[in-house]
């Protein structure tokens, strides 16, 4: 009976959670396709605030994904090598190199925004274009690529691995081709999804390094939020859900996965 | 490609030794010298060195400066794993996990460039070889360990290697297996006739495996020699106990006969130290009637073993002697037992080491 | 090309992009903290400056509250949900989670339909004592937006120490006569403690520094990252906003090296 009490209880607490954290997703997806949210839902279910959003920021969405990409691109390119190097050589260099890569985790986003406008604002080509915005997203998102690959590495003897492919007669470059990137694709695609994901949330340093005319997702939604209709800025916010909510259920997936097996 | 060597290579090794990047020294300088076809086994406790010495000689680790590995009388110190031409079967197999049995038995060929149609030829024939029919396409976590075990090998030797280096290949599997394949690998080895080198703790894969036998401990080679010098004269007490059972005896020696509290036994050697330590192999001890016998003692335990029977006997020496006794020797705890012991089964052991 | 060299070639891209994008401008940030008219002792005004003191305590004390209320809500229905198997548990945990990698932005303009002049809790309010309350643009509102942000993070790390409990361990205080309360008490808060340190100083550090939903919700809510920004933007005050941002990042850093030093995992801050 007191089991039972206790189950209950919880229970209710957890649905009450939940709800703190489902219901404003709810208003804000209903708001987004309601003709007035201020009358509510019978006021009719409508479309055009979206088309709104598509002709106002439809660039932002572009830029977003174009960001996102080539973040994906640099984080790969660079991350995936390092990892392999990192966690092979070891020691108390890689110790160190790994610490410094994974400071911007720790430090705050405004922050490092600021060290990349004083040290790099003054070159106006480069300030004014969307690589500005590209470099904070790498720095931002490269301890993500690096752990999760390392984090594969650790469970699998990659060493061993590289040294059977070497026996064999393999070199350096086509082992990394052949056994390395293969064996820590978990990892990479964990990463990969990870980084996407947070590069088109990306806020806190954006706003600081975006100008008029690179404007992201994230800016565009804030700039919403201050001066457009609860509706639009419903609807603007409903399509970004729409973009990130696949890859949340595909990194949920992945996570699922990975603890299975 | 340019493969250093052909197939079926010698190797000298001169004075290499490892010291680790924290000082410790994992093997003293080390010269050695493994004749064509010949197979070697580096035997020793873990932390020995073994492994260190395999690693040198694969290609995995750099000797120290003035150390030098060399291969059918070419200098190959500076020359990297994947150009060595070695096959390698690691302890944990170092299988990929990424590709099926056939991939990665043929992953060696396919880095050589040999053409498809002839990498699946060697392939199969080695499949037949390592008697793994069937299992081409399986993914390597669907095997067994004594499946892993055998495409390992069959990867290794694919490449028609110089040397083959085998490291500790079945410590992961267990007994009964290990029993089974162990006599498979002898076949196969000797079928080859392949310069090999194999590491491994395990005194009976030696035995068996092995034209010859390294013992190494703390770094440093012990001592060389077939198993049958090894395991009948061994130079040290430490090899005496490490490879087979040994009852080591310390006593006094007067006219060319050990002084035991229970009796005496007479030696082969002539023998002028006033004491000596001595091994007797527990084969090599009779259990005989008490009356008349220059040596007897009390029989502390028996344990049925089948193909033969252990038994203890306490009175005789210093330390209770293990003998081991035909099965059909009737005896009872607590019986009066006279030993004897022919005299060159007794081996004389430097004092100390 | 040895394989020395090879890892070499590696590891490059990565350093030369950390170096020239990341410890180069950290580097001249924390030299231009130095550089306003007080040269060195800007660093010291985040604490002496009353304003920038206030603004300082204000900040912790909204990050420690939400980080106790955060571990509180997030124990209870993590142990609940790792504990007990019923129909409809893996929609409840999916619904806890998902908001993970909502930006602060997003989760600011969810607490302004929650608690916002056009909000839930203001009409359901009105209707029921007949007074409106909004609360979103305010220290409060910035309170459960953080509790927002924090909470599925902090459920996710919980309930994964949860299930690496032994059960063993409470059956076996059980069997020594305890409670249930005394084997929560006993046994299974105590084993949660690192994973306690560990969420606890990711959620400290993420409300310390976060900016998207303070920026949202209003820019006069008295927090560090927004005095940093109106600093920097509105009163072009370069080296005090390189200052107090050289501070905030400190005191974030050593929050999670503290954290991980104790729980000897590793934790990181988001948002």
């Amino acid at each position: 009976m007191r089991d039972r009490l206790i189950f209950t209880a919880q229970l209710l607490f957890t649905l009450l959670v939940a709800a703190f954290l489902v219901v404003p997703v709810v208003l804000s997806i209903s708001a987004g396709v309601t003709v007035n949210y201020f009358r509510g839902i019978s006021s009719g279910v409508t479309l055009q605030w979206v088309f709104q959003v598509f002709d106002l920021y439809a660039d932002t969405i572009l830029l977003s994904f174009l960001i996102a990409f080539a973040t994906l691109a640099v984080t790969l390119l660079v991350g995936v090598p390092a990892a392999y190097a990192l966690h092979v050589r070891g020691g108390l260099l890689s110790r160190i190199v790994e610490e410094i890569i994974t400071l911007p985790l720790a430090i705050p986003g405004l922050a490092i925004a600021l060290a990349l406008l004083i040290s790099y604002g003054g070159f106006g080509g480069f300030r004014r274009s969307w690589l500005f915005i590209l470099v904070g997203h790498v720095v931002f998102t490269m301890p993500f690529m690096v752990r999760s690959v390392m984090a594969v590495f650790s469970t699998i003897d990659i060493k061993t691995l590289d040294e059977g492919a070497a026996s064999l007669g393999a070199p350096p470059w086509r082992r990394f081709l052949d056994i390395i990137v293969p064996n820590a694709m978990p990892g990479i695609l964990a990463g990969a999804l990870m980084v996407v994901t947070l590069s088109l949330g990306e806020f806190n340093l954006t706003w600081m390094l975006h100008t008029p005319l690179t404007k992201t997702l994230p800016v565009g939604l804030a700039d919403s939020y201050a001066s457009m209709r609860l509706e639009v800025a419903s609807a603007y916010t409903l399509i970004f859900f729409i973009m990130i909510v696949p890859l949340l259920v595909a990194m949920q997936f992945f996570a699922d996965r990975g603890q299975k097996a | 490609m340019n493969a250093i060597v052909g197939h079926g290579a010698s190797v000298h090794i001169e004075a290499c030794a490892k010291t680790f990047a924290d000082g410790t020294l994992a093997l003293a300088p080390a010269t050695l010298d493994i004749a064509r076809g010949e197979t070697l086994v580096l035997l020793g406790p873990s932390g020995c060195g073994k492994t260190t010495m395999l690693r040198i000689i694969a290609g995995l680790e750099q000797p120290d400066a003035g150390g030098r590995v060399l291969f059918d009388g070419v200098d190959i110190t500076a020359v990297p794993i994947e150009q060595r031409n070695v096959g390698m079967v690691f302890q944990s197999y170092a299988l990929f996990p990424n590709m099926s049995v056939a991939e990665n038995i043929g992953y060696g060929l396919k880095i050589r460039g040999v053409a498809r149609a002839e990498r699946a030829a060697r392939v199969a024939e080695l499949v037949a070889l390592t008697n793994i029919t069937g299992l081409e396409d399986r993914r390597i976590d669907q095997l067994s360990g004594g499946q892993r075990q055998r495409v390992a090998l069959a990867r290794a030797v694919a490449i028609r290697p110089g040397i083959l280096l085998l490291d500790e290949p079945l410590t992961a599997l267990d007994a009964a297996l290990r029993d089974r394949l162990r006599g498979e690998l002898n076949r196969l080895l000797r079928s080859l006739g392949i310069t090999t080198i194999y590491v491994t703790h395990d005194q009976a894969e030696a035995m068996e495996l092995g034209d010859r036998i390294v013992v190494m401990r703390k770094g440093a080679i012990v001592q060389i020699g077939t198993p049958r010098e090894i395991y009948f004269k061994p130079q040290s007490r430490f090899v005496a106990e490490f490879v087979g059972a040994a009852n080591i005896v310390e006593a006094p020696v007067a006219d060319g006969r050990l002084m035991l509290p229970g009796g005496v036994l007479p030696l082969a050697e002539g023998d002028t130290h006033p004491a000596a330590v001595a091994m007797i192999r527990p084969e090599t001890i009779a259990i005989v009637a008490a009356e008349g016998a220059a040596l007897t003692g009390t029989i502390d335990s028996i344990s049925f073993i089948g193909d033969r029977q252990r038994v203890i006997v306490g009175g005789a020496s210093d330390k209770p002697l293990t003998i081991d006794a035909p099965n059909t020797v009737a005896v009872t705890i607590g019986d009066r037992v006279g030993l004897s012991v022919a005299p060159d089964a007794i081996r004389l052991l430097p004092e100390h080491d | 090309m040895s394989h020395r060299s090879f890892i070499w070639i590696c590891l490059l891209p990565l350093v030369a992009v950390t170096a020239a994008f990341f410890l180069l401008p950290m580097a001249r940030l924390v030299l231009l903290g130095a550089q306003g008219p007080h040269g060195l002792a800007g660093y010291l005004a985040i604490l002496f400056e009353p304003r920038y003191r206030a603004t300082l305590i204000n900040t912790m004390v909204l990050a420690s509250v939400t980080t106790a209320a955060t571990l509180a809500i997030a124990t209870v229905s993590g142990i609940f949900l790792q504990r007990h198997r019923f129909p409809g548990r893996a929609v409840l945990v999916a619904m806890l989670t998902f908001p993970l990698a909502f930006p602060g932005v997003v989760i600011g303009f969810l607490i302004i339909l929650l608690a916002g002049r056009q909000g839930l809790i203001g009409g359901i309010s009105s209707h029921l004592i007949g007074e409106k309350l909004v609360f979103a643009y305010s220290i409060q509102g910035l309170f459960l937006g953080y509790l927002y942000f924090s909470i599925p993070r902090v459920i996710l790390t919980i309930m994964a120490a949860a299930q690496k409990l032994d059960p063993g361990l409470e059956e076996a205080a059980r069997s020594l006569g305890a409670g249930p309360w005394a084997v929560q008490r006993d046994v299974v808060l105590p084993a949660l403690g690192p994973a306690f340190v560990a969420s606890g100083a990711i959620a400290f550090a993420t409300a310390m520094g976060a900016f998207g939903t303070a920026f949202t919700l209003a820019t006069n809510i008295d927090v560090l990252p927004m005095l940093i920004y109106t600093e920097f933007t509105l009163a072009a005050n370069f080296s005090t906003a390189a200052a107090l941002s050289v501070g905030l990042g400190l005191i974030s850093w050593a929050m999670l090296a503290l954290a991980r030093s104790l729980s000897g995992g590793t934790v990181a801050a988001t948002g």
